[in-house]
């Protein structure tokens, strides 16, 4: 599979998902279960990529500048801070802290 | 914002005043003009870590046109980002059941979009967190119209624009590391995530699957781990672990 395919693929994948919330009777997710369960589906996906994302290295798992700039990002999202300020934080952070040779 | 009433019928017969009808048409431009414009600059980051993550500018400009749903496309580009190539099979994985959200957004946004299929069609590429939220927050049936459809294009001409900007300037930086670009990723999937850390449920689904896909990084290819932590979802909502009994189901 190519990068193109890969891209391509996947927004067809996402467009079709909201054309089908179109298509399909209401009453097909009326039911508690199917609801919650995308609600939930969400929640679970972005906090496994935060997680991923703040300590993976391909397989490894490493502890390095991304979690103090993380820890950052949290305390400014505590703050009710926009999501450009806290992303441009974190991003300062870590690059500050391996300027500074404190952190990998 | 209001608060959402998605089931109370729009007061939008002839027996409602005309005046109090465009009050809350400019309500909904207000509301739809505020949010665009908040939402939009963060294109420039989503740019700058698709090149990052090994897209080019062509590819990353794509998935904005088209795909055009943030949470999707961040964790798209971040599980390449992880795996590469090979990882493309868990990034699109990841994407579609990022995405599913946007399902249940469309049946909400359905009865207000009202019939015609080109209108219908178009609709669903504009139907996003924003779109929807800022659509269903308004209280007559015209400025719900309005209020979708001036968010979701909006958004869509602003994220696009400063997608472009964002993967130019990534295509100069370098070393996204040095710049810090693999921190912000982390952070802007964590800010995605915080306003729906509301509910005792959520946020023990979203510990857990934090936990699952930290354990089996080791085990697993990139991407799988974030897939496996799915299943918590599956199982929490289907069994209503931790949950609420008197949870009101939206339509």
């Amino acid at each position: 599979m190519s990068m193109w395919d890969a891209v391509l693929i996947a927004a067809i994948v996402c467009v079709a998902l909201k054309g089908i919330g179109y298509l399909v009777p209401p009453r097909w997710f009326e039911a508690p279960a199917p609801s919650r369960i995308t609600d939930l589906l969400t929640v679970a996906l972005l906090a496994a990529l935060v997680a991923v994302q703040t300590l993976g290295v391909g397989q490894q798992v490493v502890v390095d500048a991304r979690v103090p700039a993380l820890l950052v990002a949290g305390g400014l999202l505590a703050f009710r801070a926009p999501f450009l300020v806290v992303v441009a934080a974190a991003a300062v952070v870590a690059a500050l802290l391996r300027v500074a040779g404190w952190a990998a | 914002m209001n608060a959402e009433h998605p089931d109370a019928p729009a007061p939008d017969g002839p027996d409602h005043g005309s005046h109090d009808d465009s009050r809350d048409v400019k309500t909904a431009w207000r509301d739809a003009i505020g949010v665009s414009v908040a939402t939009s600059a963060y294109g420039v980051s989503f740019g700058a870590l698709a090149v990052a993550s090994g897209l080019d500018v062509w590819q990353a400009c794509v998935l904005s046109l088209l795909m055009f749903t943030g949470g999707s496309q961040f964790a798209f580009v971040g599980v390449i980002g992880a795996g590469g190539l090979a990882a493309a099979p868990a990034a699109i994985a990841s994407a579609g059941l990022l995405g599913a959200r946007n399902l249940a957004y469309g049946l909400r946004m359905s009865p207000v979009i009202g019939p015609g299929g080109w209108r219908r069609a178009a609709a669903a590429l504009f139907t996003i967190d924003e779109s929807t939220a800022v659509s269903l927050a308004q209280s007559s049936r015209r400025a719900r119209l309005v209020g979708f459809w001036a968010t979701g294009i909006g958004i869509w001409l602003g994220w696009n624009l400063s997608t472009l900007a964002g993967a130019l300037l990534g295509d100069v930086l370098g070393d996204p590391r040095a710049y810090g670009l693999d921190a912000a990723a982390a952070a802007a999937f964590l800010a995605l995530l915080w306003p729906r850390l509301q509910q005792r449920q959520a946020i023990a689904v979203g510990a857990a699957a934090a936990v699952v896909a930290t354990v089996l990084t080791p085990v697993l290819m990139p991407g799988i781990p974030v897939l496996a932590a799915a299943v918590v979802a599956v199982i929490v909502g289907w069994t209503n672990w931790l949950g609420t009994r008197t949870e009101r189901v939206p339509t």
